[in-house]
């Protein structure tokens, strides 16, 4: 009797059911929509930090900025070219350190003992500058005698070319973490984990292309060969170098010792980030200590603000067109048990309990809400699917981070150094929209509320329904 | 076996206080017919509704076989009426998305009964009131008579004690008014039941045994002499002791 009391009536008010299940369908809608717009969001985000972490990368730990020092002066590059050999090419290329900032190897393994930390490797980043050209020296002009102007220099000059790249050690021991994880090997291979000492080379594909280098190719490093042994590319955005080679050998030759710019460390759980991070700066004083979350709020331009817009406006936006779906519909339902008074008395007149006749009431209300969570989760996927398929693209800037933690003196400029020595990214990520199987359930549970919500308010009105005020009503 | 006693009904209507009862004695026997009649407002339906549990006294008792009804908890209340009384209204009250049948299972549901057995004793009820043709049909679907027969199936399918009818040809023409009422006292008749029948029809109320008319929210009786063969005629003032006013 329930269910056929229950379908009847759905039946006979389908106009206002249909009202109150399609407000509640688009709440919902909007809900997934929402939902899943902010994951899409989340997810490119995610996919512009891997591009420069790397995958499995939680935080890096890099030496805090400071004031360049007499020392640090003297380690920039100096090209010296011999006047004497006017006409002859000459050649310079030198290796500096990237920001002139480096840590001790030591600190590797300092990271490595913290509570928390998986694993920790270092990484060296260089950036190769070379010098080439042609030096004329002027020639003498005039003795400045008596009567003759003075002595001076006629003709000569300097005709050179500039060429940098930017070259990475990487610690070969550990391939799943560093800098080339941010990579996939599309050609030859990768480094071997025995290869700490080796003459080999990684070539980033946009560098490879440029340049016509291939696997098998020597690679002229400061006088040294290297053999390109791989090809990476990037999975998204800019590589972190545009040449790997072995930690060691990039130490020796940047004649930096055992000095590194970057510790890439991978904690062992998402939840005890904060605390190596804490334990980090304590233990190691003067670093700064970057985390995916610092570097996710250096994300900027469309991606940025579509994902504050999804995660404010968006999501306030649909909660209250939820809120005024689910008053809609209670006062719909109430106003529908106004009309029912003489139905309603007429049955607690039979003997119906207002208890069943709550349930009828509710029931049909909870029908109402599925149904409007059955509308609401298709269209909402369908509009989740249509923004995949169009897949609008955002473009995702990188600049400093605002609230980089930093221990020690020097100003906080923490992922902004690191993307300072990358420079300022701009990537293009294409927009997706994935409805999980946790938004489908969290729709179906807003439906179930929305209708009890809705049921509520006329299930009141008909449980306090007394049957000689409700049949005298109409009477 | 109806007992009352002292029963008083007022209605607050602003800062005036308006009795709909007062102070109404009556004893209604088993298998009684008793008619009530009065002018409109004048306090029918609130004597009914106290018969049928449906309202309470603001004093007074209404007993129904010792049972004060005044007293009983709402439960209970509910209960009583789901077992023991019928009601049949003016307006037929019938669900109009539910058909005939399933009309007449809505008094079965509060007691239980298997859907089965529902359906089965709900077919029995219309076809003993002429609609065994018409179990599939909706309210809309009939005459007003024919919906006014589906009531009376769905009150007396339970096998009431009481049945309680409020103006039930009210909504009729002559001839369904005939039809209407000859079902009920058939049933009357057949099953012996307490019947207290509200009517502004003077031709029905001259086919009671006694009639009652409340006036100003005061009650008086009196019986409906019925000669062997002849009309009815009543023979005024307050018959078998039942009345007291």
């Amino acid at each position: 009797m329930f269910l056929t009391y229950l379908r009847r009536e759905l039946r006979r008010r389908g106009k206002a059911a249909l009202v109150v299940a399609s407000g509640l369908a688009l709440g919902i809608a909007l809900v997934i929509v929402v939902s899943s717009v902010s994951t899409g969001m989340k997810r490119a985000q995610d996919e512009v930090l891997e591009s420069l972490y790397g995958l499995g990368t939680d935080m890096t730990v890099t030496k805090a900025q400071q004031p360049p020092e007499e020392e640090e002066r003297s380690r920039r590059p100096r090209f010296r070219f011999d006047a004497g050999q006017g006409g002859e090419e000459q050649s310079n290329e030198r290796l500096a350190v990237q920001g002139f900032q480096t840590l001790g190897a030591d600190t590797v393994g300092t990271i490595a003992e913290q509570d928390g930390v998986a694993a920790a490797v270092g990484g060296l980043s260089l950036n190769s500058v070379t010098v080439d050209g042609e030096f004329t020296p002027g020639e003498p002009r005039g003795r400045g005698g008596p009567g003759e102007p003075a002595g001076g220099v006629e003709g000569g000059g300097a005709d050179f070319r500039v060429d940098t790249y930017t070259l990475y050690g990487t610690d070969v021991r550990t391939p799943g973490l560093g800098p080339l994880t941010s990579s996939a090997i599309t050609d030859g291979r990768g480094f071997q984990e025995d290869e700490t000492g080796a003459d080999v080379a990684v070539v980033d594909s946009a560098h490879a292309r440029s340049e016509d280098i291939a696997v098998g190719d020597i690679l002229d490093i400061t006088g040294t060969g290297f053999e390109v042994v791989g090809i990476a590319t990037a999975d998204s955005g800019q590589p972190a170098a545009q040449v790997y080679i072995p930690l060691e050998r990039a130490q020796e030759l940047a004649d930096a010792g055992d000095a590194i710019t970057t510790v890439y460390v991978r904690a062992t759980d998402s939840q005890r980030i904060e605390d190596v991070e804490s334990a980090v700066l304590k233990e190691v004083p003067g670093t700064t200590v970057t985390t995916s979350a610092d570097l996710a709020k250096t994300v900027s331009g469309s991606l940025g603000t579509a994902a504050d817009l999804a995660e404010g406006v968006g999501r306030w936006l649909s909660y209250a067109v939820l809120a005024a779906a689910f008053l809609v519909a209670g006062l719909l339902t109430s106003s529908a048990v106004g009309r029912r008074v003489r139905e309603f008395g007429t049955l607690k007149a039979l003997g119906w309990r207002s208890g069943r006749v709550t349930r009828q009431v509710m029931g049909e209300s909870l029908a109402n809400g599925l149904l409007g969570g059955g509308l609401g989760i298709a269209l909402g996927c369908a509009v989740a699917y249509a923004v995949t398929v169009a897949g609008p693209t955002l473009t995702a800037s990188l600049g400093a981070a605002p609230g980089t933690a930093t221990a020690g003196p020097g100003p906080a400029r923490g992922a902004g150094r690191l993307l300072e020595q990358e420079g300022e990214r701009a990537l293009e990520i294409a927009l997706t929209a994935p409805v999980d199987l946790r938004v489908i359930a969290s729709a179906v549970a807003l439906a179930v509320a929305g209708g009890l919500v809705a049921g509520a308010f006329g299930a009141w009105r008909a449980a306090r329904l007394r049957p000689a005020e409700a049949l005298r009503r109409v009477a | 076996m109806y007992r009352l006693t002292g029963v008083t009904k007022r209605y607050a209507r602003g800062e005036k206080s308006v009795h709909a009862l007062d102070g109404v004695d009556l004893t209604v026997e088993d298998g009684e017919r008793l008619v009530v009649q009065g002018p409109t407002g004048g306090g029918k339906s609130t004597f009914l509704q106290m018969l049928g549990g449906l309202d309470r006294p603001t004093s007074g008792s209404v007993e129904l076989d010792g049972t004060d009804l005044a007293r009983l908890g709402e439960s209970k209340l509910t209960r009583l009426r789901a077992e023991r009384i019928g009601f049949v209204f003016q307006g037929f009250n019938l669900i109009p998305t539910l058909t005939a049948r399933e009309n007449v299972e809505t008094a079965l549901v509060p007691l239980g009964v298997k859907a089965a057995a529902r359906r089965r004793r709900a077919a029995e009820a219309l076809e003993s009131v002429g609609l065994g043709e018409r179990l599939g049909h909706l309210p809309g679907e009939m005459s007003g008579g024919q919906q006014q027969r589906v009531a009376i199936a769905r009150a007396l399918v339970k096998q009431p004690d009481v049945l309680l009818a409020d103006e039930p040809t009210g909504n009729l023409d002559e001839s369904m008014r005939d039809e209407v009422m000859e079902v009920l006292e058939g049933r009357w008749r057949t099953h012996g039941l307490t019947f207290v029948l509200v009517t502004h029809d003077s031709a029905i109320a001259r086919r009671a045994t006694r009639v009652a008319t409340v006036r100003n929210g005061r009650l008086t009786t009196e019986r409906v002499d019925r000669p062997e063969g002849g009309a009815a005629g009543r023979s005024g003032g307050m018959a078998g002791g039942a009345a007291r006013r």
